[in-house]
């Protein structure tokens, strides 16, 4: 507690009082209104039957698990065995997220590794504002723009089909591919950036001492740079994976007949079924099961959270 | 065992600029080899174009007999100690040592064997488990000579390694490399702007200018002898006097360098002997050279000490002779006590201790 107050003293000491007080009603602002509160209002909402307004706070209304049980088990009419629907959306939605991850991980670890160690100061810059201009186009615009590539009388189908490569439409919003396409796109940045920080900061040096020491070039990478850049590649993979997760809108629009995304089932709740409780509780699932999995991986991986705030 | 390397005219061009001229050498197995030059004369690239990350424009690199073009540098018998040192930061010291065996394939037991012996070497027993940044600056440094070493090349290329020492740990350390190399035998090939490093440590030293060898030879012909101006003025301190020369017996000469008299300077068989009468020349005299004299002795030049630089062990004076400004360095001892500024004295040298070059191109200062 000493050491808080030294601190600050200190914080106050260097940028005056106003600045002080400003950052810290701004912090206090943001952290427990924006970020805070929300949260713990739906983990309430989680708790509760789901009401009419009129018997809110009447004495119907008490704690309960039966929203979570819900999930777990299905149906209020007895237990039946697991929930496999929602349960399998959910494992469903993870593993499309990993995918996503993966794919970006793929195309944006060699894009970063030449970006950062070849391009320099105002090249450099200029092909890094090239990769944000396009993220201008908001989020709904591209998804749709998406459709219309992917669609059976989509760009892609036309060309395909006049170049003689397949004969019928492919359907490639049925399969996923514009699904995938359209996430991996979505949040390709915040996997580029990271990578590129990291790499950028490697020594070049040390690629060319490996090199000589007799290093392939895939050991050059196994053995150096990735190990140098895995703070990056961690938080980069971390925010495509939670984003992807949580992305509404992609799935809404890109996803196939058949596929269901976890948010989808969430929004559904929220909105069509009018069971704000229900929605709160799968929302709730949603972000445990997704800091829990990235948790894991963050050990299996060896990585500390402190090297992910590098 | 040891390889010669040849250079034969190699020459590198980054567009329209020549960073390496046509440089033509021989570098015997088992030497310790010095380009020496200020930065930006190209002897950087040539190290690059030897350890394999730069190929010449145009030219041969051989080592051993073996054309080394489109060899990449992982495949040469060099090993490069950058300026960095470019330890793996992550990995522990041990790792850093055994990382060309490990990218050998070699196993785990024999790579930490190995790696044990080379800290020996180094006299780091027991420092394997530590990361690099734990040791000191010469520790990393005898590091990264280790973990060259573990390749076993037949030449070591080192460019610049001591720059980032301080002055004392510089000094231990160009006598510890000269002693590894004695050890192990191996090519070294020493890239530095210091001339006291490449004068001290080398068998022979290249001298380097604007990307061409001006003169290749061991320490003392580089500094007794210069064949070019720019070695002259480059290698240690000197007075450069031009003027022209007046007449010329065989091995001296006798110039007129704006001074009250005449001076004679040896000439040897060196570019300086081909002056003719009357032609520009450049007189280099050392600091050293000059010595306090009577006026009547040879090569006696009135001068005004100007002012003194002390330097403990030496004196540098800084004389005025005839509005030329001359540098004169004695020894610190009692003898030397006079000369204060403002002491008219006469300075002398003798002829061999100086030398006349066609006039040229000059270090910087």
């Amino acid at each position: 507690m000493t050491g808080f107050r030294a601190f600050l003293a200190g914080f106050v000491d260097r940028n005056g009082l106003p600045v002080a007080i400003y950052l810290g009603v701004a912090v206090t602002i943001w952290v427990f209104l924006l970020v805070a509160l929300p949260q713990l209002a739906m983990l309430d909402f989680s708790f509760r039957h789901n009401l009419p307004p009129s018997k809110m706070g009447g004495p119907e209304d008490v704690y309960t698990l039966e929203q979570y049980r819900y999930f777990f088990l299905g149906s209020e009419i007895g237990p039946e065995g697991w929930n496999a629907l929602d349960i399998g959306v959910l494992v469903k939605t993870l593993i499309a997220a990993v995918a996503v991850t993966l794919i970006d991980l793929a195309i944006c670890y060699p894009v970063a590794y030449l970006l950062a160690q070849s391009a320099r100061g105002a090249a450099g810059r200029l092909m890094v504002l090239a990769l944000i201009v396009p993220f201008w186009v908001n989020e709904i615009l591209r998804a749709f723009a998406f459709r219309i590539l992917f669609g059976a009388t989509g760009v892609l189908n036309e060309l395909g089909m006049s170049a003689g490569l397949w004969s019928a439409p492919i359907d490639f919003v049925g399969e996923d591919v514009a699904l995938y396409a359209g996430l991996s796109y979505a949040y390709i940045l915040l996997m580029i950036f990271p990578l590129y920080n990291a790499i950028e900061s490697l020594d070049r040096n040390q690629i060319e001492a490996a090199r000589d020491m007799g290093a392939s070039i895939l050991q050059v990478h196994r053995k150096v740079v990735i190990p140098y850049a895995k703070p990056g590649i961690a938080s980069g993979s971390t925010m495509v994976f939670m984003l992807t997760a949580g992305a509404l809108a992609a799935p809404q629009i890109l996803g196939g007949p058949s596929n269901l995304w976890f948010t989808q089932i969430v929004y559904q709740w929220f909105n069509d079924g009018g069971n704000w409780p229900r929605g709160s509780a799968y929302a709730i699932v949603l972000l445990a099961v997704c800091i829990g999995f990235v948790m894991l991986m963050m050990r299996v991986f060896r990585v500390s959270i402190g090297a992910i705030g590098r | 065992m040891t390889k010669d390397i040849t250079l034969d005219y190699v020459s590198v061009q980054f567009g329209d600029y020549v960073a390496v001229d046509g440089a033509h050498l021989t570098i015997q197995g088992g030497e310790f080899f010095s380009f020496l030059g200020p930065s930006g004369c190209g002897k950087t690239t040539l190290l690059r174009c030897i350890s394999g990350f730069q190929e010449p424009t145009s030219g041969q690199i051989r080592i051993g007999g073996k054309d080394m073009r489109g060899i990449g540098p992982n495949k040469r018998p060099t090993a490069l100690i950058f300026q960095n040192l470019a330890l793996f930061p992550l990995m522990s010291v041990a790792d850093n040592i055994a990382f060309p065996l490990e990218v050998r394939g070699v196993d785990r037991r024999t790579r930490r064997k190995r790696a044990d012996e080379l800290l020996e070497l180094i006299a780091l027993p027991g420092q394997g488990d530590k990361k690099p940044s734990e040791l000191s600056g010469g520790q990393r440094q005898r590091v990264a000579i280790a973990r060259a070493l573990a390749v076993e090349p037949d030449i070591l290329l080192l460019d610049e390694p001591l720059s980032a020492l301080d002055l004392k740990l510089r000094q231990h350390m160009r006598r510890e490399l000269r002693a590894i190399q004695k050890q192990v035998g191996l090519t070294f090939i020493y890239i530095t702007h210091d001339q006291g490093e490449a004068l001290t440590m080398s068998d022979r030293v290249a001298v380097m200018s604007r990307g061409r060898i001006e003169q290749v030879g061991d320490a003392r012909a580089v500094y007794d002898q210069p064949r070019t101006a720019f070695v002259a003025s480059f290698v240690g301190e000197n007075n450069a006097l031009p003027g022209r020369v007046i007449s010329r017996e065989a091995g001296v000469s006798t110039l007129d360098l704006g001074l009250p008299a005449p001076l004679r300077v040896a000439t040897g068989a060196g570019p300086g002997a081909k002056l003719a009468p009357g032609a520009e020349c450049l007189a280099f005299v050392r600091p050293e050279a000059l010595r306090p004299c009577a006026p009547d002795a040879t090569n006696a030049i009135p001068a005004t000490v100007a002012r003194e630089e002390f330097e403990g062990a030496q004196r540098h004076l800084v004389l005025d002779a005839a509005g030329r400004e001359l540098r004169m360095t004695l020894v610190n001892d009692d003898r030397s006590a006079a000369f204060g500024p403002g002491s008219a004295i006469h300075v002398g040298f003798a002829p061999d201790m100086a030398c006349a070059l066609p006039p040229g191109e000059m270090a910087s200062a």
